[in-house]
């Protein structure tokens, strides 16, 4: 029993001891945080972390990059000036006013916005499947709650189509079955905005709502089936990639980069006649390409060590340039000029 | 007898009983049928994360003549010196019929993205080496590696534009005049997390699953058996303690992604302790797994019989005396067990961590509490959401790790239970 006692008084002991030292730790937390905080897009996390590891290597800490998505990046971002508040925050769209006045409601007010280069939303199927040439109008049917009456002009109702033939009779009778991001990916929110805005728009009615109320248009515009067409299918890209090789039948939405990845398992549809390839999304006639950006605390610059010589090397040419390695990772690059001019005014910013 | 209509019921037994074994059978049927179904899905998820991760274990690995450039390697600035260049033009003079621009670019996909870092560490460790031509294994590209492995098909890899003709000639003609080997990776379990799969490693991640884990033991273990030894062996019974007991319980069944909540709201936003650190993923984790450890250490106390107590009493031992003497001890396995497996529930979790930042990208490996650090969970997470094809095997190879410690964290749980465990 003596023995017994012995190592449950020691148990005691070592845990009291233990809960000290934590105790002691609490201190240094508040001391100078030397570690870049980055934080948002999945998208622009895989180049984020490229970046953050050659910075790395040049003798800085390695960044922390978190994945939270464009718009958890963002209020994290816009929560507050100071060491426990991130520096950086990736986006796949610009940042929205709303956001714009949460950040300066919290003391956030100077705020670099980087344009890094785009990124193609893609349509694709298996490459057992056929590929078919969408149109925006093809696709806004497809997934849109709301659908314009084909027989009586002005009028919305609950979308009626079930298979793809449909819409369009020279497409095949197949059932309509796509699978997409979920409402917090800004893959999603992209897309809203570049293929069911446009697709919506070719019906004149509804460009004439979109003048006049806005609302009631992004209310039709934005609001996606949910009678089982259109599948959520979580923010894991690789997922679709997946079940599209296990359905031919399937359509997928995904990023730009998991089609370059898995060009032996998938193809993309072409949209209003331009196929997803890296040429037509840089030259912008692939209709949904959108911007990249990174956003930068001005009030973090100079007191958490790096943060200058990230955005530098970010935007240097061997890294965002037409053959850096973030080009190489599936980053579709701006044009020459454009890299000068971004590359300029951030340096006058800094 | 006189009443044959009447049928005896001897008889109605015996008719029945076929029906009965009947039935009897049946239902073992069914329960061994479950059983097998159960067998099945295991044996299919095992083999297939199996198939898919063991070759990430090994790496293919390629020698090639390293001229060690004495006006490109400083002395002075061995740390800092272009260790890409050194090997590009190793890699130049190795294939001298490489000349179009194009095709040495395509030459670098030979090597792994991470070789510049292999050789870096190579010179630190042989300055006497600079000057002179070395023959050195380096790391293979992840097309080439995923083709020798038997991942990939050639001709897939050449569709995914993975490789290119030219570089498989290459390796062949290499692999010919025997300069190809495949190897145990042990940079995957001491490196950190990369943007390059053949860099990439599970070492940051296990070592801030310890982290969490000893945070999670030594705060979860003490407050949960004190909690457990007063409310069972203390506390008057009352509605009070009722209540307790009850909110405890349901405290077991509460989602994990709530307890990543809470810390997000008390230990970040309020106490300022940083983000990402270990220390408060295992405050959060504490929070997830006290409950589990007082209900069964509430448990093994209950099991130990009240006539140990009383023979304590009645040779005059005091309360507390009963309780930390004969009591506690008895019970101790029992705790044990009960924490060992609210600990292997907790290290598989990444829901409440996502909260409080820890599903991060982290390549330096952390070396205390409070440096940012990710988990293994975590790790799979985030390799399995990469476009890039080799992060795929990384992720299965990481699950196999991660699966090998559940096993071994409730072996333990079992083998505690049937070594110290008493009958009465």
């Amino acid at each position: 029993m003596n023995q017994k006692k012995l190592s449950i008084s020691t148990a005691i002991l070592v845990c009291a001891s233990f809960i000290l030292i934590v105790t002691a730790w609490f201190s240094p937390a508040l001391a100078a945080r030397d570690t870049i905080q980055i934080v948002g897009s999945s998208t622009v996390y895989p180049f984020s972390i490229t970046v953050a590891e050659h910075l790395g290597k040049k003798g800085f800490k390695t960044p922390k990059v978190e994945s939270t998505g464009t718009g958890g990046g963002f209020k994290l971002f816009c929560a507050g000036v100071g060491e426990t508040h991130p520096d950086i925050s990736n986006a796949s769209r610009a940042i929205k006013d709303s956001e714009k006045e949460t950040c300066a409601l919290n003391g956030v007010k100077d705020i670099i916005e980087v344009k890094i280069g785009y990124d193609g939303i893609v349509l694709a199927v298996s490459k057992k499947g056929q590929p078919m040439d969408l149109t925006t109008k093809d696709i806004f049917l497809a997934i849109a709650k709301q659908v314009p009456d084909p027989k009586e002009e002005g009028k919305i109702i609950p979308n009626p189509y079930k298979t793809w033939k449909d819409i369009n009779p020279n497409f095949p009778n197949i059932k309509i079955e796509i699978y997409g991001p979920p409402p917090t990916s800004g893959t999603r929110d992209a897309f809203l905005e570049l293929a069911m805005e446009s697709g919506a728009k070719s019906f004149t009615f509804l460009k004439e709502m979109a003048k006049k109320d806005e609302k009631q248009f992004k209310s039709i515009a934005h609001t996606i089936r949910e009678d089982g067409a259109y599948i959520d299918a979580g923010e894991n890209d690789n997922l679709i990639v997946q079940k599209l090789d296990g359905n031919p039948k399937a359509l997928g939405i995904f990023g730009f980069s998991f089609l370059d990845q898995n060009q032996d398992k998938i193809q993309g549809c072409s949209i209003n006649g331009a196929k997803p390839t890296f040429e037509n999304i840089a030259s912008g006639s692939y209709p949904l390409a959108r911007p990249l950006f990174f956003y930068v605390k001005k009030a973090h610059v100079g007191v958490i060590p790096g943060i200058k010589e990230y955005v530098e090397e970010f935007l240097s040419e061997r890294a965002i340039g037409d053959n850096g390695y973030l080009t190489q990772k599936g980053l579709i690059p701006l044009p020459k000029e454009e890299r000068e001019k971004v590359r300029n005014t951030v340096k006058g910013q800094l | 007898m006189n009443r044959p209509s009447r049928i005896p019921t001897a008889d109605i037994v015996r008719r029945s009983l076929p029906r009965r074994y009947k039935k009897e059978r049946r239902f073992l049927i069914y329960g061994a049928l479950s059983i097998v179904v159960c067998f099945l899905f295991l044996g299919i998820f095992f083999s297939g994360i199996f198939r898919m991760g063991w070759r990430a274990f090994f790496e293919t690995r390629i020698k090639l003549p390293i001229y060690l450039d004495p006006e490109l390697i400083l002395p002075y600035n061995i740390k800092e010196s272009d260790y890409g260049l050194v090997i590009s033009q190793s890699l130049q003079r190795f294939f001298p019929d490489v000349t179009s621009r194009q095709e040495k670019r395509e030459l670098s996909k030979l090597l792994g993205a991470g070789v510049e870092e292999v050789l870096k560490e190579f010179v630190i460790k042989h300055p006497e080496a600079v000057g002179s031509a070395v023959e050195i294994w380096l790391p293979a590209g992840d097309g080439i590696n995923l083709i020798n492995k038997g991942v990939i098909s050639k001709e897939r890899a050449i569709q995914a534009g993975l490789v290119t003709e030219g570089i498989l000639q290459k390796f062949e003609q290499l692999s010919s005049d025997g300069r190809v080997s495949t190897g145990f990776n042990s940079r995957f379990f001491t490196s950190g997390d990369s943007h390059t799969p053949s860099m990439a490693g599970i070492g940051g991640a296990i070592v801030g699953s310890f982290y969490l884990m000893v945070v999670t033991f030594f705060l979860s273990f003490p407050i949960g058996v004190g909690a457990a030894i007063y409310l069972e062996e203390c506390a008057p019974k009352s509605r009070l303690t009722d209540i307790i007991d009850i909110n405890i319980n349901n405290l077991t069944a509460v989602p994990s992604i709530i307890f990543g909540l809470i810390g997000l709201a008390i230990f970040l936003n309020f106490f300022k302790l940083p983000r990402s650190s270990p220390l408060v993923g295992g405050l959060v984790l504490s929070l997830m797994t006290i409950p589990v450890i007082v209900i069964a250490s509430k448990s093994a106390l209950k099991s130990v019989p009240p006539s140990i107590r009383e023979a304590a009493l009645g040779v005059g031992a005091s309360k507390i005396q009963t309780i930390f003497h004969h009591v506690v001890p008895l019970a101790l396995p029992g705790m044990f067990t009960g924490a060992i497996l609210g600990m292997a529930r907790a290290v598989g979790e990444t829901a409440p961590l996502l909260m409080v930042g820890m599903v991060a990208f982290v390549v330096d490996i952390p070396k205390k509490l409070m440096d940012p650090a990710s988990a293994l969970p975590v790790q799979i997470y985030l390799w399995s959401d990469q476009p890039d094809r080799a992060f795929n095997e990384k992720a299965a190879a990481a699950i196999i790790v991660l699966i090998f410690f559940m096993i071994a964290m409730n072996s333990a749980a079992i083998f505690l239970r049937k070594k110290y465990e008493r009958k009465y």
